[in-house]
Formats: C-alpha cells, structure tokens, sequence
C-alpha cells in the first residue's frame, strides 16, 4: 500500500497506541496536518508549543504511557525547548515531531530553518532527522521503543517537508525498530548483591529514600512488600510522593530543602540509606560533606551513570526497581527497628505545634490552608498538578497522596508555567479523575493562554490559584539571604477571576478561610472548569528550609511568634 | 588522564553527540580518535579525557546510554598498546642534516619527504616517545607538525570487540506501556 509520509506517520502513531496529540501548525508540518484531519487521531490545538511540551508531559506521567507533541519547524520547534528539557529531567517519555524544511534546501538558512536536532541533542534521549517517506514507519516505533524503555526520556524526530509529501510503501511489519546492537551488560554481580543484604540485615536505623523510579518501574507493589519485609520507615523525594501511601505509618514524608525536619533529622542518624529510584539531587542532599555521614548506602537504580554521581555508595544494585526489590525482598531477615522508628516518632516531636493549622483561625488566608483543604475534600483522591515554587512545596506539605502518579510535579527543571498545560495532558490522559492545578500568580501568568485550549477542548479541570502578589520562592530567598530586598519579585497581576469569565470560564476570588471548603466543593460540583482566585498572604514562607548548599542538619525552622499578616483587603 | 574505548554507529552526528556529552559533563578531552572497524557499519574511538576515575565512569556509563554508542569501556587501569603518530616538517640544510639522520634512527623514525630546505619526519609510537623526539628536533626548527592523538587496545586475550546482536531481531519489538 503506497502512501504519504504524512500518511505513514498518522497511521503508525495510530498502531503506536496514540490517541491525541498535543501540537500547533506551521508550513513545514502542514501535510502532517492534512493526513491528521483523515485520521482517528485527537489534535489538540495548544495556544503556546511550550504547552504542548507540557501537555504531552503531563499525560505521560499521568498515565505511564507516552505523550505526543507536534510542531512546525524554525520558532514552532524552539518554543519546545523548555518543554522537552523538562521531560528530560524528570524522565517523562514525551515524543516531539518537528516539521523540518524540505532536505533539498537544508543547511541553506530556509525560512522558518532551525537545527532543532542539533538544539535539544542535549536534552533528548536521543533523537533523528527523517528525510525519507519510507525511513517515517521505523523511525517511529524506534522513538517510542527509546522513549519509553529504561529510564525514560524525550525524543524528538523532525520530518522533512519532502518526506512527509513523498509516497512510500507502507509495510508495519517490515518497519520494526532497528536500533543499534547494545552492549547487554551483566549487572547482576552477586557479591555486591551480597554485600546489600548484609547491609539490610545489620542495620539499626535503616531508611528508605524512595523516588520517581519505582512509579517508572511499576514497582509499587514490590516496594511494599520490600518495605513490610524490612519495617523500613520511608523518606521520599519530591517525584517519589505517591509511590507508597501517605497514610501509611512508616511513610515519613518528603526530604530535602523543603522536607519535614524529622525526615531529615531521621537520615543524618541513620546508619543505612536504602535509595530506591532516586538520584541523589542537590535538593535532597544538602551539602555532601555533612550528608548522612554515619549511614552506609545501598544504592537501587537502573541508570549506572547516577551510581556514585553525588552520592558515594557502599553497594550498588543497577537495574529495574521491581526486578531488584523482588530478588531483595526473600533475603530480608531483620525487621526489629522499632527502637528506631519510636525515635523518629520523636523527632516528629514540637513540629505539629509550628504548624498553621494548628493555629488559631485569625481570619487571615494562609496558603497551607486552602492545599490542606483541597486534600480533606477530595479525600486525598484528585490528580494534583502544580507549578513550581512555594505553592509546590506546600502541595507536598499538606496535599497526602496515596497513590500513584497522583501529584505531577516539576522536579528537576523546575519549570515555572507547567501546570496548567500539563494539567490538560493529565486530564486528557485520566479524563475519569478530577484534575487540579495548584499553581502560583507567576507561574500562571507564563502558561495561562492555555485557558483557551481548556475552553476548546471542553475539558473539566480544577484551577486554585495561590495569589500572593509576590514570586513567592524567590521572595523568601531574599528574605533570607538578601536583606530583604524585594527586587523583581512584587508581581502585578490581572484580575484572574474576570479573566477566566473573559475565556469563558467561572472565576471565583477568595480571600478568608472560611470560604475555602464552600469554594472547593462548589467547584468540585461544577461540570466545567472553574478558576479560583486565593489571596492568601503575601509574605509566608515555606519552613522548614535547608539553604542551598547547607548541610541538611541545618534547618531554618518556622519561627514561634505569631505570623507575619501582610494580605491586603483587595 | 582516562582512557576509553567506545565503539559506535559509523554514521554522520555521532561524533558530534559523543563530543557535545562531554562537554555537557565538563570533561577536557585531550584526544579522540575514530577510524572505521571491520565492520563497516561501527566506528572505533578512543577517547582521552582530563578527569578522575569517578569521572571516566560517568562518561563511560553516559556515552552507552547514548542509541548510537554499542560500548563504551574504561581501559585505564589494564594493560593496554598505546599509539601515536606524527608527521613533523623540521627544517634542515646541508650543514646539520647528517646530525638529523642521527637522531631520526635513534627514535627509529622514517623520513617520508625531503625537500631542500626541510624534511618530513613520520614518526609512531607512544606518547611519551614522539615528545622525546620533538625535544631534541625543536633546536633545528620544527616547521608544521600533525598528530594521530592516541588509539589504544588492550593486551593480549583481553578483548574489546563491538556487540554483534543482529539489527533485525531481539530488540525489535514495540515499547509496551506500563
């Protein structure tokens, strides 16, 4: 069957499994457009290709599978750029296709002419120029085989304009992926397996760092047993929130900067770390000098270039997960911890005082208010996105999830204006689970064309604004470390419920606690998006915190005198 | 200084996304070689790099997470035939030229082109070697000269041969959602 390339490539993402695509056209891409409109494939029309980076990402990570973004060579290809270095940070398998000028005229400087492969060679898995019809089927299945296998990663493939208009034979069965011969290394060494269980059964405070590498490997339910097996009290990172329920009793919570102090207190006197699926982030350390000096390490981690990265360690198991956690699991003799979780326990100790819910209600709207709120009404069940800065470390704070893949998040990049898109993609991924995106007045104000998007897809999404007038994060950074001076960082913004009506959306503002429980469940009631506005104070910050570069012993903690109460009555 | 070997695909752009890694690791490669294997198809390197042994690890371990990189291994510590080559232009007359022959049989060097007022010098070897020799050659005047940079194998029954898993079979299937 002689086809398009364009056709081809509708077709194979059909047999890949693809049902939408998230994506915006342009010249170089327009045959592509012409084989989708015939196509089964869902096009989503972003307003921003950043969007459709995001979008992409967030229905991978909330589904496991793999999102696809589409765009037009030259500016619609580097308006990806953020998108797919986001992806590549937090391993999130996200395909790109690129329409590229037609291969007759490359390297001439065409219009709308970029080297997008020579762009994001860094921040791909891997990926490919196609200038040829018949090389579209393979390329293809290759993309989502890399994609999706491993640790997880973007690729990007761009299509010549030529090759998507020239015909070709369309054989599926002779297009299979023809990757390289790799090396298959034997990384099953037995006596550093050995040297990890001796470890495991000799520990008098052991802890496990659990992160996004068990919800990649599908390992949930391994780690469970793992962790029943050992009694292993579990710190998580910021990705790894979901992978064991928050409910749990040896769930301690989030570590690093931002985390719980007694988790971090709890791995400073550990004697061993149990690193499941993590990578040993700046974020999560500290300072490596000071970081858990009296643990030994075990390190579970399936990309060998992380093992000794940051982190020097006493044994390493490479592989996946699940594969090395079931082969652990039978060895495990010793579970008598119980001294040492009863410490942690203690550890625990004043924290629950400092907090703002524990606080007389002044009337005053703390952030922690309306996250906390939003987790007790949605029982903990929503599929929460959030952008990134103070309102992302409360999420983690006072939003318990119990199960996977519940909070997308991100991590590495930290890329400010990624939940709402992603949010999209997330609810295009689980359209049966209520989305909500938690998202700063910063963050928002970079994404929020894709409100239109919302409107056109006729999609059901939840937005809590956290407003404090402020780039919040950067804020307490000065706070703390700059004197105070708040340069760059008081942020004007629209009036964000009259902007939502002006898309056509129900916007709400609100600004005392009481309202928050009456706003989220007629919010949640609603059968169409609705958008609210939380003015909560300006001037919170987020405790406790380890300053970059500090040894993670070394806390800032919530002060105990009364809060600072700084929102203005709008 | 490291030294690895790294087989790879023999097609345009590798080059480029082996040296762009290093690069993005803030490793200094001293050299790096590529010639084609018996296998038309894979490319050989051999790669020099300015870092530690933590380093080299991180390099060897990303280089093979590359699509187009079949094995990258850190041969530093094992007993390896290192080489070298060079072509050096020295300028010479008729007065010190005797002297030159000299010294070129001593490092058991080739003259390869002479001319009336120079000579070409091809000399291999390690490393250590072709400096020895371009010590004593710089007070007769050292023209122009290119080097190979090192390529390396390992001694012996110590091998290193590229992955010969067939293109068509195991690997080809279809990446399953999880």
């Amino acid at each position: 069957m002689k086809l398009t390339g364009a056709e081809i490539l509708c077709e194979s993402l059909t047999r890949l499994g693809v049902r939408e695509i998230f994506g915006y056209p342009g010249g170089a891409i327009l045959p592509v457009y012409d084989a989708l409109g015939k196509s089964k494939l869902h096009h989503i029309l972003v307003r921003h290709e950043q969007g459709a980076t995001h979008m992409a990402d967030g229905y991978a990570r909330a589904s496991g599978g793999i999102g696809v973004a589409m765009a037009t060579s030259g500016p619609g290809a580097t308006n990806m750029v953020t998108g797919i270095a986001t992806a590549m940070m937090d391993s999130s398998p996200v395909v790109c296709i690129t329409g590229q000028v037609s291969s007759k005229v490359l390297g001439s400087d065409a219009f709308q002419e970029i080297d997008i492969t020579g762009i994001t060679m860094p921040i791909t898995k891997h990926n490919v120029v196609v200038t040829k019809a018949e090389d579209v089927a393979r390329t293809l299945r290759e993309a989502f085989l890399i994609a999706n296998s491993g640790r997880p990663g973007p690729v990007l493939v761009d299509i010549t304009k030529d090759a998507q208009q020239a015909s070709a034979e369309f054989n599926w069965e002779a297009s299979a992926p023809k990757l390289p011969p790799k090396r298959v290394r034997n990384n099953h060494d037995q006596a550093e397996f050995d040297r990890a269980v001796e470890m495991l059964n000799t520990a008098k405070r052991p802890i496990i760092l659990a992160g996004h590498g068990i919800m990649v490997s599908g390992a949930m339910r391994a780690f469970e047993q793992f962790v029943r097996a050992g009694n292993y009290p579990v710190a998580m990172t910021l990705l790894g929130i979901g992978c064991f329920p928050a409910n749990d009793p040896l769930n301690l919570g989030m570590m690093g900067m931002h985390g719980e102090a007694w988790v971090n207190n709890a791995i400073q006197e550990a004697d061993l770390l149990i690193a499941v699926g993590m990578r040993f982030d700046d974020r999560v350390t500290g300072d490596l000098r000071t970081y858990a000096k009296s643990a030994r390490k075990i390190h579970i981690e399936i990309d060998r270039a992380e093992i000794n990265k940051n982190v020097k360690v006493d044994a390493a198991l490479v592989g996946d997960a699940r594969e090395v956690l079931e082969r652990l699991t039978p060895h495990i003799e010793t579970r008598e911890h119980t001294g040492w979780i009863r410490h942690i326990a203690e550890l625990k100790g004043d924290s629950a005082v400092r907090d703002i819910q524990s606080l007389p209600d002044s009337g005053h709207l703390y952030a922690a208010h309306v996250i906390n709120d939003l987790w007790k009404e949605t029982r903990g069940e929503a599929i929460i996105v959030t952008d990134v800065g103070q309102h992302q470390m409360w999420e983690a704070q006072y939003y318990h999830h119990n199960r996977p893949r519940t909070l997308i998040t991100s991590g590495g990049l930290g890329t400010m204006g990624f939940a709402l898109p992603a949010a999209i993609g997330a609810k295009f991924a689980k359209p049966e689970s209520e989305v909500w995106v938690v998202v700063g007045d910063g963050g928002f104000q970079m994404t929020m064309s894709e409100l239109a998007t919302i409107v056109q897809e006729k999609i059901n999404i939840k937005i809590a604004i956290i407003n404090n007038g402020y780039l919040g994060m950067v804020r307490q950074w000065q706070e703390f470390f700059y004197d105070k001076r708040y340069v760059a960082t008081p942020l004007v913004a629209p009036d964000f419920a009259a902007l939502a009506n002006a898309f056509g959306i129900r916007g709400e503002r609100i600004t005392k606690r009481a309202e928050v429980v009456p706003i989220i469940r007629s919010a949640r009631e609603s059968a169409e998006t609705v958008l609210i506005d939380f003015r909560v104070e300006q001037e919170d910050s987020v405790y406790p915190m380890v300053a970059a570069g500090a040894s993670l012993s070394d806390m800032i903690r919530r002060p105990n005198n009364p809060l600072v109460e700084t929102a203005t009555e709008p | 200084m490291q030294t690895l070997v790294a087989y790879v695909e023999n097609k345009p752009g590798v080059l480029n996304r082996v040296s762009s890694l290093a690069r993005r690791l803030a490793i200094n490669i001293d050299s790096l070689t590529v010639g084609p294997t018996e296998n038309e198809e894979v490319a050989r390197m051999t790669i020099v790099a300015h870092t530690d042994e933590r380093g080299a690890h991180r390099l060897e371990a990303s280089l093979e997470k590359l699509v187009d990189v079949l094995l990258a291994e850190n041969i530093s510590t094992r007993a390896l035939l290192e080489r070298d080559l060079a072509l050096i232009k020295v300028s010479a007359d008729q007065q010190n030229r005797p002297h030159l022959m000299e010294l070129i049989k001593v490092f058991r060097a080739r003259v390869v082109d002479v001319a009336p007022e120079s000579l070409i010098i091809e000399v291999s070897g390690t490393v250590d070697k072709i400096d020895g020799l371009l010590e004593v050659l710089r007070p007769f005047g050292v023209l122009e000269m290119a080097r190979t940079g090192r390529i390396s194998m390992t001694r012996g029954g110590d091998l290193l041969q590229p992955p010969t898993v067939s293109r068509e079979s195991p690997e080809a299937v279809d990446a399953k959602s999880k």
